[in-house]
């Protein structure tokens, strides 16, 4: 079979046998080769590089719309604040704990729903359905189902089931916030890494698993040696789209806590809200934005060429 | 058709198909795994079915504890839901999904064509930029388009929402659809251009076709992560422009809460993504391993 690419030199040697100049046309040619993709491209530079020119812009000045007239120039300073800040640095920490804690613990019990449901049983399909459910629910309903329904502290499900066993009732908002919110996050990231992994072990060759039944490997090490390699790539890619959406996290920290008790609960996307639409302090605000762009940049570098190595390798 | 099948599988019943893999799902062992997938599915899905449940209720017996197992079901809940203005946010939700999810297919299929047929070094950079894009925290850039909106004059507009939320989504879409066109064979290009097609003619008689499920499964994360979309919408909408997750908010907050009608009201605006979900499972799979693992 040929490629896309080969069809493609193809016809570009086709083109050569014209009249015009090899120069002219190869240029001719490479930007009719781009020419699809510059709407998507031109788009994307508008709307995601132009706001954070305009960010940077924004967190030199010191600007606070509380303050009419006080819009000015001030350097680094707002960026020496927010290193004195320690609500910042709380945010910060609590980020990487709601981050790291959600897309592993969501992971693990990914890998280990999708073993379970890598089984023919009865009622296959109707138990993964259910599982995918928390997946598919709006997160602005799930924080509402969590922090009213389940852990509410006097009529919610979770404080009377853990009163069946004579545990007296907690307010778990307020009590731990932090993890209430990872209750929530873990509840609905589950199903997406459950699903990843799944397709992971469905591909798998079945010859390969029986070879290694044949050479007498137990389930433990088949696992060990066999199958979790293979997941390897699938479960990269959970955590690295996982960890792009959780480290944004918001709704349920907006609901379920509001960053509270106090800041307590406020990660780094929840506290530059709170800057912005509630403190109206702009200068502040687009400094943070600034900071935590800088620093997602260098962890994502180092995640996408993890993933990077993985797609290459498989070509 | 013969009666003596040398096929076994076909023929036996479920306990035969498990024969030849005694290490998973027989015997014991196997039943009490079956047991414990059971036990956590339903774990999983219990606060939901708890909310649809508190979504039949009257307000009295939603809040009550103990809980209330059996009850009366009424649809009062939903009518209030109704009678309270949902549809205006349902509108504008359904808008503001369904022009970003077309706008974003429309963009994203030529780049993605584009990106497929050019495995140049170009090509990982273009990608690898798109993915960036998805690694800037939306909060960096709600202030710039918070003032920028305003000074336009588009605060409160579905507009707003609906470039924004194609920006979103396209990369992941272009990541997406680059593999699903990577899966086709040069030689239907070849046939296409033989029969002296164009570009769009081979995009749209040849191509589109056979990436079909790809595009299904794409427009679907596309239109799950815009019905969803809570952050934009707060802080760049108001009376006119809110969608539903707001709506959801907004019932929370108005008059004190309304466990019954909140869970109604949660209920009706996961409602359109579970059903296409649970319908399209498939699709949502391949859609979240971005094609790019087969």
């Amino acid at each position: 079979m040929s490629t896309l690419v080969e069809k493609h030199q193809r016809r570009e040697a086709e083109r050569r046998a014209n009249v015009k100049t090899p120069a002219q046309i190869e240029r001719g040619e490479a930007w009719r080769r781009r020419a699809p993709l510059l709407p998507a491209l031109i788009f994307t530079i508008i709307v995601t590089q132009v706001p954070f020119l305009v960010t940077i812009w924004y967190s030199l000045r010191s600007w606070n719309l509380l303050r009419p007239g006080a819009d000015r120039f001030v350097g680094l300073s707002n960026y020496a604040d927010l290193f004195a800040d320690s609500t910042f640095r709380q945010a910060a920490v609590n980020s990487v704990v709601f981050t790291l804690g959600c897309v592993l613990a969501a992971m693990i019990l990914g890998i280990g729903l999708a073993l379970l449901l890598d089984r023919k049983f009865v009622g296959q399909g109707l138990a993964r359905t259910l599982l995918i459910t928390p997946f598919l629910i709006m997160p602005v309903a799930g924080a509402m189902i969590w922090s009213v329904s389940m852990l509410n502290p006097t009529y919610g499900m979770v404080n009377w089931l853990i009163g069946l066993v004579g545990i007296n009732p907690v307010d778990w908002t307020s009590t731990y916030p932090v993890l209430s919110i990872l209750i929530a996050l873990v509840w609905q990231w589950t199903p997406f890494m459950m699903l990843l992994v799944l397709a992971g072990l469905q591909a798998q060759p079945k010859d390969v698993l029986e070879a290694a039944q044949m050479d007498g490997a137990g389930w433990g090490k088949t696992f060990v040696s066999i199958t979790l390699p293979q997941l390897r790539r699938y479960i990269e890619l959970g955590v690295l789209l996982g960890a792009i959406y959780v480290v944004n996290t918001f709704d349920q920290i907006y609901l379920m806590t509001a960053g509270g008790p106090g800041t307590a609960s406020a990660n780094l996307p929840f506290y530059i809200y709170q800057r912005a639409f509630l403190g109206f302090d702009i200068g502040q605000a687009a400094a943070m934005g600034v900071v935590v762009v800088i620093a997602t940049i260098i962890v994502a570098t180092f995640a996408l060429r993890v993933i990077f190595r993985s797609f290459e390798q498989k070509d | 058709m013969t009666t003596t099948s040398p096929d076994i599988r076909s023929s036996a019943g479920p306990a035969a198909v498990r024969a030849p893999r005694p290490d998973r799902g027989a015997g014991l062992g196997g039943g009490l795994l079956t047991v414990l997938t059971w036990v956590v599915a339903i774990a999983f899905f219990f606060p939901v079915a708890w909310m649809a449940l508190t979504a039949f209720k009257q307000e009295s017996e939603a809040a009550s504890n103990p809980p209330t197992w059996f009850f009366t079901p009424t649809l009062d809940q939903f009518r209030a839901v109704i009678d309270g203005g949902a549809g205006v946010f349902f509108a504008n939700s359904l808008i503001a999904t369904g022009v970003s999810t077309l706008l974003v297919i429309a963009l994203a299929v030529p780049a993605s064509y584009a990106l497929a047929i050019r495995p140049v070094k170009k090509t990982s950079d273009v990608l690898f930029f798109f993915m960036s894009t998805k690694m800037l925290p939306v909060v960096a850039v709600i202030v710039p388009i918070y003032v920028i909106a305003g000074r336009l004059h588009v605060l409160d507009t579905i507009w707003t929402l609906v470039v924004l939320y194609t920006a979103m989504n396209l990369p992941i879409a272009v990541w997406m659809m680059r593999s699903f066109f990577q899966e086709i064979p040069g030689e239907v290009l070849e046939a296409a251009s033989m029969d002296g097609a164009g570009l769009m003619r081979t995009l749209r008689a040849v191509l589109i076709p056979m990436v079909a499920p790809g595009l299904a499964a794409t427009a679907l994360i596309c239109v799950i992560f815009a019905w969803n979309e809570f952050f934009f919408a707060l802080n760049l909408t108001a009376a006119r422009a809110a969608t539903v997750p707001i709506f959801i908010t907004s019932t929370m907050t108005s008059e004190g809460l309304f466990l019954a009608r909140l869970s109604a009201a949660s209920l009706l605006a996961s409602l359109p993504v579970l059903i296409a979900g649970w319908v399209a499972q498939k699709q949502l799979v391949r859609g979240l391993s971005m094609g790019a693992i087969k």
